[in-house]
């Protein structure tokens, strides 16, 4: 029997704005414009929203800014934190509200301005017991991550290359990603170093942004949208909060939020047409693959390299361009969702992949501490 | 080596293990009932959430798990590391190697604790000691 949960929402609209650089904009300011293109998107009034779902780096209790800002008194809101992959919480939490009655209409949304402001506060939040070490938060922990990868699996530093150069060549049938050029492995292996084994072209953007995405229940979902796209799984894996925590480095606990959220949809790695997967570092996206179950433990470096994740590749991942050159506002998971509606939707202009019907948002938060998957089918797929 | 009695089990174990600090002493805890240890300080046993933790001075033997040296322009303090340390005892924590070059820090490096003040970073400012570790 299907899970109480799959099928009863959808997201049926989308929006994102002041992607890449936009001096003298506020995260608000990102967000309500965000919250615009969304709603117009959907064909729905701002007056219909009575849910809200949002988190930025700057608000202590962002519902209640966003609703203020906005006019809206919604009937039901929530501000889970677990960094860049709350926003597939939302989209669980949202789902859960809107079948359970207390609200019709959520928005989820997202701002911020990292790079025209340099503020990432939020996201630096030094643990006690690391200051004395001046950490670099929260690359050590990707950093270490990278080492034990290469170590434990003898995997070369051009794997990783081949993950930040599939990513360039989807941004490049993206014009609203920011990075455009070619990236040649040769450059790649060049790019100065961050945090060892960690060089500027293994990590995302820094970039100002704001995204928002609509949900409403899966009865109403044509009222606003031709092409809704249908929830139909989410799970979330909590490991730690700190890297010194993690039980292993090379295994996240994606393993575990994909097994609940393929199992509340019903589908395999093999249903899946489109992966959109929060790739903060090059590691991510190898590790994120294997621990999803895409490919073994070890081997997704070979399989990245067969250029399988790349345009015209057998398992299309991060086709907007990803965190590493698209998009990457401080948090990135609302822009995996986004995508993942988008190729559903089948309104991805030349990134477009033919005939999408399940398409994967996995998000992260923190340094493989929260790991939430989230899966999106088409009509055809309910 | 002044005079230290090991803290009393209590629910306020941030300011045990400073206070172990400042006398010196790198101290863990250890659940009574089960024997394992945990770092960082906490009130109850991670896992079973048993109030049975006490306090044991940690050996200070430890394994390098991973590694990695920040680069930063010398203007900012030039390059440090950060380390992943896997004590004797079991518990693994967030630190950083003095008394070697970067680039020698290696995987399965064996290391020893040292609590001191650093000359660097907020604790420089503070006075408060932290554990470092040498190569051993």
């Amino acid at each position: 029997m299907a899970h109480a949960l799959r099928g009863k929402s959808a997201i049926v609209g989308k929006g994102y704005w002041g992607l890449g650089k936009t001096p003298n904009t506020s995260p608000m300011e990102l967000i309500a414009k965000a919250t615009k293109n969304a709603l117009d998107d959907a064909g729905m009034d701002l007056s219909e929203i009575d849910g809200i779902c949002g988190g930025t780096f700057y608000h202590f209790f962002p519902t209640l800014s966003i609703a203020e800002y906005l006019g809206v008194k919604p009937t039901w809101a929530n501000s889970d934190m677990v960094g860049g992959s709350s926003f597939m919480s939302y989209l669980v939490e949202a789902t859960m509200a809107i079948q359970a009655g207390l609200c019709k209409n959520v928005l989820i949304c997202y701002g911020s301005n990292a790079k025209s402001a340099r503020d990432l506060n939020g996201l630096i939040e030094t643990p006690q017991w690391e200051r004395a070490y001046e950490p670099m938060v929260p690359v050590p922990g990707y950093a270490f991550t990278a080492q034990r990868y290469m170590h434990e699996y003898g995997v070369p530093k051009e794997h990783f290359g081949h993950v930040a150069i599939s990513a360039r060549k989807w941004a490049q049938l993206n014009p609203d990603a920011t990075m455009q050029a070619d990236l040649t492995m040769e450059e790649y292996l060049a790019s100065p170093s961050v945090a060892d084994p960690l060089t500027v072209l293994d990590c995302c953007l820094m970039s100002d942004g704001g995204a928002a995405i609509i949900v409403t229940s899966a009865d109403r979902a044509k009222d606003y949208q031709e092409k809704p796209a249908y929830f139909l799984g989410g799970g979330n894996a909590i490991s730690h909060r700190e890297i010194a925590q993690a039980a292993t480095l090379t295994t996240t606990c994606a393993a575990e939020s994909s097994k609940r959220a393929f199992d509340m949809a019903g589908i395999t790695t093999k249903d899946v047409d489109v992966v959109e997967l929060y790739d903060a570092f090059t590691i991510n996206t190898l590790l994120f693959l294997e621990d999803m179950g895409f490919v073994k433990k070890g081997e997704a470096g070979a399989f990245v390299a067969d250029g399988n994740i790349a345009p015209g590749g057998s398992l299309p991942v991060n086709t907007n361009g990803g965190g590493l050159s698209c998009v990457h506002p401080g948090m990135y998971g609302l822009f995996c969702l986004i995508e993942a509606a988008t190729q559903i939707r089948g309104d991805g202009g030349k990134r477009q992949i033919d005939d999408v019907n399940i398409a994967i948002a996995h998000g992260n938060g923190g340094t493989f501490s929260n790991e939430y998957t989230a899966v999106l089918g088409s009509e055809a797929a309910l | 080596m002044t005079d230290f009695a090991l803290p009393e089990a209590s629910p306020q174990a941030d300011a045990a293990f400073r206070a172990g600090l400042a006398a010196g002493k790198f101290l863990i805890q250890r659940s009574t009932t089960t024997g394992a240890y945990n770092f960082y300080p906490r009130a109850l046993s991670p896992t079973t959430g048993a109030d049975d933790l006490e306090w044991v001075e940690a050996s200070g033997k430890g394994t390098v798990y991973a590694s990695t040296i920040i680069r930063k322009p010398a203007k900012f303090g030039g390059d440090i590391n950060n380390v992943l340390v896997d004590l004797e005892e079991g518990p693994r924590l967030f630190t950083r190697i003095i008394g070697c070059e970067n680039e020698d820090i290696k995987i399965g490096m064996k290391v020893q604790a040292v609590v001191m003040v650093p000359d660097f970073g907020p604790n420089a400012k503070s006075g408060e000691p932290a554990v470092f570790f040498k190569p051993a």
